[in-house]
């Protein structure tokens, strides 16, 4: 909401300054957002006529103009103006005065020619942004007054951001109720206007919608002068409050509205045949409406129709056929009351909003009709002149909102403020809101004014109170309540400590949005159906990522473009699959690519493999403590992996996740270069952690023996692990792999790998040859089920 | 006598001026060795007079202390020397770079989220999560905002088929708590949430924590005081604060909660960094929870604008381009 400060304090004349007053609005609940001033430092500018001109000897741009501004002789001034000619009335800058961007006047000689003072443009004042010529006054301002005083400046508009339940506080009068009750000082009384009823010319009118149209007034207007001008003062509180003049019947309406909150519409009465019929709309109906184009409706809008068609849309927009346009003198003038519900949501969705529609579907005064349209009427007939018929009035009472009794309970206000506010401060306040407020025992009756929309129950009486005390003389306090101790589960790892894990193995917490193109997706040859926006910002964000790691790829790709060649990533976020409800899967997902390590002055680089993702996965497995419920499998890979460096992770035999490294070919199309190595794993898998049953250490030493066999190729490590295991059962404490060899001295085919074996007996000391055996005994196995050969 | 002092004093020497404990090795041999010196002298005592071997056996006897004991002092001052020798030339460049030294980091985004909620947790709040993806009844409907009314505007909504949304906020947690479980109820709900509108100051996706407290007695009293201290103890400043009047349909009386703040220019402004208020009757009707016995406060606020605010990022959107450079300074 915008309005001209000087409109505000014509109705509520309040002590303060500028800064004070908006400080206040903004503390009571009505930001004020911005303040632009108009108008200042205009003194020493007067209103003058040109009564004479000639042509500027010495210069064909410039003309010698003689200025009467009421003093016993003119002025010479010269001025270069397009629009300078004799008869027009314009701002003067007389001799001494100085202009608001600080330019001085000074009696001055051009080309040779005296000059003194300066004819100005809006733009030259700071008053508009017009600098296309003279700014031209009406004929009947007066000779020699001060511009400012004429043209009520200084102003300024004030932007208020008004929340959706404020609606009382779209115009002028619901402001300054708030302002009067603020700084506790009395408002203007908002007078009925006296219209003279000329002529008898009436229209009949019959409400159809019941509840949602339940009061309509109209009048018609005859006679109107279509050419008269909107006066100064008016279009100039129109341009505060960001409305534009149109013509002088459209202006009224929007300086009524502006005033007093109720939206009024004119139609050229000509145009209408028959009675004024309020009714819902037939499916299908269509409406050409005033901004041109056709909508298509259907039976959840009202209609402003007479016996033939429809003429707009209750307060939404008027039809285009019969506007008023700029010849139109004789009007049928429309207030009328149509309810919130009926209104709301209809202009969004034909992509309007209007002024009638911001105020109708948040709620206006149901008994403002008569009184706005008394008021357009008298300002209509005095600007433009013109006979107004006497007005018709339709409602149906049953129909309209009644007053509700609140009841305010003194007990709850101090409970939900957590201050006592004193008896007479609640009566005050109440009061000076407009609000009827009856003393009972344990509080108040309180019957809001028809204005506010938002006071329903108890609560909204305590937030009026609380707002008009003052939120900043409410006490600070600290909640009382039992300390109780929360659960907190050994077994679960908090995923900050997670994060602090991944940092600390040197990789970089990323943030990706949730979405994800088609096309990505495609890339990735991703082929089950991801969840869709039905309504997408962009195709580029029109599906929900079905799995973390394109976004988080894309993300490796920029700091790529970005010469960041070794980056580590990691991202937790959800992942969303499409099914009857869609699903949401908390997600956690590494990049690697570059150098195995960070560049370093004492070690070789080397290129990342397979087992460099593997061992984030083993270290995440070694925290939660339970490995062995971890399995990898080689089959059922997704297309963006590569088929040979690519693994399923299972845990406890579900599939919780991938990691190995790119599919070539996506790494190629996404321009990522090889050796890419990435893993997704459902979070709630890895934060799970076991909790320890320790055993005692055993007393007697252990004793190590290493073997070396040659196994074929297909071996898996894993088999020959659990050969080992099964082998040598609770007597082998630890096994490990120190050597993996093919090559040179290894058959072809074959491969080389070492083992250590850590060997202890809980109950003795081992001996050599219960060491020898043990070693006997596990080749002996190795060369049965792997077809190994020991290298002794 | 004479010639065995003379021996016994030019051994002193020349054990003294042994260089190397090698040399020194060849000295004692040439002493105490099967034919060393002091050897010989011992097993020539054997052929003498019981009185001459007594008189001249102590001399031998001091004579081969005195050398073992000049032996020892050298092997122990060229054991010195060699060790100062070897440390002196083992010494390293200290000012090289370590090995695997290097750290990632945390987005700064979550790490402001998980300060709030820390702190939060310290008050008795528990963390709880929500979905993402919702129904119109706990976004909306539940949170008082009727169909089509004004304030769902101004959630700009992305839909799914099927009636679902992505949530526009973090408040459809309070309703899933409160709906669950009576009070007394302190929950602190951090999460993504979603609107459709980008732009240089707006990401359609950004995070929100959303704190709720209902019990017997909680007071607006009660609530600015959690957000004044909270504020404080977050950006570890003394800040002006003011509570202003504002709207929320969940939520009556509402306000929001701006601080002064000083901008690296000098200049200060208001800015609004919560939204808060005392949770709506409706809302505690519609999750079972009797609003006269009991009454509540929630808040909710943006982690963007925290982390802007605490680690001076200027633009909102670096927070999700993901560049390394911007991201490593968030250790």
């Amino acid at each position: 909401m915008k309005f001209s400060e000087n409109w505000l304090r014509e109705w509520v004349d309040v002590p303060v300054d500028r800064a004070r007053l908006a400080h206040a609005l903004t503390m009571a609940g009505l930001e004020v957002e911005v303040i632009n001033v108009l108008g200042e430092g205009l003194e020493g500018v007067v209103i003058a006529m040109i009564v004479a001109t000639e042509k500027h000897p010495q210069a064909d741009r410039l003309q010698v103009c003689k200025v009467d501004s009421g003093q016993h002789e003119p002025w010479q001034i010269v001025c270069g103006a397009p629009n300078v000619r004799v008869g027009i009335k314009v701002p003067l800058a007389t001799v001494g005065s100085r202009l608001p961007t600080g330019t001085k006047i000074n009696a001055v000689s051009l080309r040779g020619v005296k000059s003194s003072g300066m004819l100005c443009s809006a733009r030259e004042l700071g008053i508009d942004a017009d600098a296309s010529g003279l700014l031209e006054l009406p004929a009947d301002a007066p000779l020699g007054a001060a511009l400012g005083d004429y043209l009520g400046l200084p102003d300024a508009s004030f932007e208020v951001k008004l929340t959706p339940n404020r609606s009382d506080c779209l115009s002028l009068i619901g402001l300054a109720h708030d302002v009067a009750a603020l700084f506790d000082c009395k408002m203007q009384r908002l007078e009925p206007a006296s219209v003279v009823v000329a002529g008898s010319a009436r229209r009949g009118i019959r409400l159809e919608a019941g509840q949602d149209a339940p009061r309509y007034l109209g009048r018609i207007i005859e006679g109107i002068d279509p050419f008269t001008c909107s006066p100064n003062w008016l279009t100039q509180r129109l341009r505060l409050a960001g409305l534009r003049p149109v013509n002088v019947v459209v202006d009224v309406t929007h300086y009524v509205m502006l005033e007093m909150g109720q939206p009024l519409h004119a139609f050229d009465n000509a145009r209408i045949k028959g009675d004024i019929v309020v009714r819902h709309a037939r499916a299908g109906e269509t409406l050409r409406l005033l901004d041109g184009k056709t909508v298509s409706l259907d039976e959840t809008f009202v209609l402003v129709a007479d016996e033939c068609r429809a003429l707009a849309i209750a307060g939404v927009m008027g039809g285009y056929d019969s506007r008023v346009t700029d010849t139109t003198s004789q009007i049928w003038l429309e207030a009328a009351h149509f309810a919130p519900a009926a209104v709301m949501g209809r202009a969004r969705r034909l992509g309007l909003h209007t002024d009638a529609s911001h105020r109708f579907e948040r709620g206006v005064d149901p008994q403002l009709p008569h009184l706005a349209l008394a008021r357009a009427s008298e300002l209509l007939l005095s600007i433009a002149g013109g006979q107004a018929g006497p007005v018709v009035v339709a409602e149906q009472v049953d129909n309209l909102p009644l007053p509700v009794p609140v009841r305010l309970r003194r007990a709850r206000l101090r409970r939900m403020l957590g201050i006592a506010v004193s008896d007479t401060e609640v009566l005050r306040i109440l009061s000076a809101l407009g609000m009827q407020v009856t003393p009972v025992a344990e509080g108040w009756t309180v019957i809001a004014p028809s204005r506010r929309f938002d006071i329903e129950r108890e609560e909204d009486l305590i937030e009026e109170v609380a707002r008009i005390f003052g939120y900043d003389r409410i006490p600070t306090a600290s909640p009382a309540g039992a300390l109780t101790l929360m659960s907190e589960p050994e077994t679960r790892i908090d995923t900050l400590r997670l994060r602090e894990h991944l940092a600390t193995r040197g990789y970089v917490e990323a943030v990706n949005l949730s979405f994800v193109s088609a096309d990505l997706l495609a890339d990735w040859s991703f082929c089950e159906q991801a969840v869709a926006l039905a309504n997408p910002l962009s195709g580029d964000l029109a599906l929900l990522r079905p799995l973390l790691l394109p976004n988080l790829m894309e993300a490796v790709r920029h700091n790529h473009a970005r010469q960041q060649k070794r980056v580590r990533l990691f991202e937790i976020g959800r992942t969303f699959a499409s099914a009857q409800v869609p699903l949401e899967t908390p997600s956690l997902a590494l990049a690697a690519a570059g150098t195995a390590r960070a560049e370093q002055w004492g070690e070789t680089a080397r290129t990342l493999d397979f087992f460099d993702i593997k061992g984030e996965l083993d270290a995440l497995l070694n925290w939660g403590g339970e490995p062995q419920r971890w399995t990898l499998h080689r089959d059922d890979l997704p297309n963006w992996l590569h088929p040979g460096r690519g693994a399923r992770v299972c845990r406890d035999g579900v599939t919780v996740g991938y990691l190995g490294a790119l599919h070539p070919n996506l790494a190629a199309s996404r321009q990522l270069g090889p050796d890419v190595y990435v893993l997704e794993v459902t979070l709630a898998a890895l934060l799970n952690r076991h909790i320890p049953q320790a055993q005692l250490v055993a007393r007697y030493p252990s004793v190590r023996r290493d073997i070396a066999i040659e196994v074929p190729e297909q071996e898996t490590w894993l088999h020959i692990e659990t050969v080992v295991r099964d082998t040598l059962g609770p007597l082998l404490k630890e096994l490990r792999l120190f050597d993996h060899y093919r090559g040179k001295g290894v058959e072809r085919g074959h491969k080389s790998i070492a083992i250590g074996l850590i060997l202890q007996d809980v109950s003795r000391t081992l001996t050599d040859e219960d060491a020898s055996r043990s070693v006997h005994d596990v080749v002996a196995a190795l060369e049965k089920t792997c077809m190994a050969r020991w290298r002794e | 006598m004479d010639d065995l002092e003379h021996q016994a004093t030019k051994a002193r020497s020349s054990i003294d001026q042994a260089q190397s404990l090698e040399a020194l090795e060849a000295l004692r041999v040439a002493f105490f060795g099967r034919h060393g010196a002091v050897t010989t002298m011992l097993k020539s005592l054997g052929a003498l007079g019981p009185d001459e071997r007594k008189r001249r056996g102590a001399v031998v006897n001091g004579i081969k202390e005195r050398i073992s004991q000049a032996l020892v002092t050298r092997r122990l001052a060229l054991e010195k020397a060699e060790l100062a020798h070897r440390l002196s030339s083992e010494q390293v460049d200290i000012s090289l770079p370590g090995r695997n030294g290097e750290r990632g980091g945390i987005h700064p985004v979550t790490r402001t989220l998980e300060r709030i909620v820390a702190l939060f947790e310290r008050l008795g709040y528990q963390r709880v999560d929500g979905p993402e993806i919702e129904d119109d009844w706990h976004n909306f409907a539940a949170l008082n905002f009727p169909l089509h009314h004004p304030a769902r505007a101004m959630h700009d909504t992305f839909y799914i088929d099927g009636g679902r949304l992505l949530r526009t906020h973090t408040s459809p947690v309070q309703v899933r708590v409160m709906a669950a479980r009576q009070p007394p109820i302190r929950i602190i709900a951090p999460g993504k949430v979603y609107r459709s509108d980008s732009d240089q100051t707006h990401s359609p996706m950004f995070h929100q924590v959303e704190g709720l407290l209902v019990d017997e007695i909680a007071s607006f009293a009660d609530l600015k005081g959690t957000l004044t201290q909270f504020i404080r103890v977050f950006f570890e400043r003394d800040f002006q604060m003011r509570f202003r009047p504002s709207y929320f349909p969940f939520t009556e009386p509402s306000a929001e909660v701006d601080i002064r703040w000083e901008f690296r220019d000098g200049s200060s402004r208001w800015l609004e960094v919560l939204g808060c208020g005392m949770v709506h009757p409706h809302v505690l009707n519609h999750c079972g929870i009797d609003p006269e016995r009991y009454t509540g406060f929630a808040f909710g606020l943006g982690v963007e604008r925290f982390a802007m605010l605490r680690y001076g990022v200027t633009d909102l959107r670096a927070f999700f381009e993901n560049d390394l450079r911007f991201l490593r300074q968030f250790a």
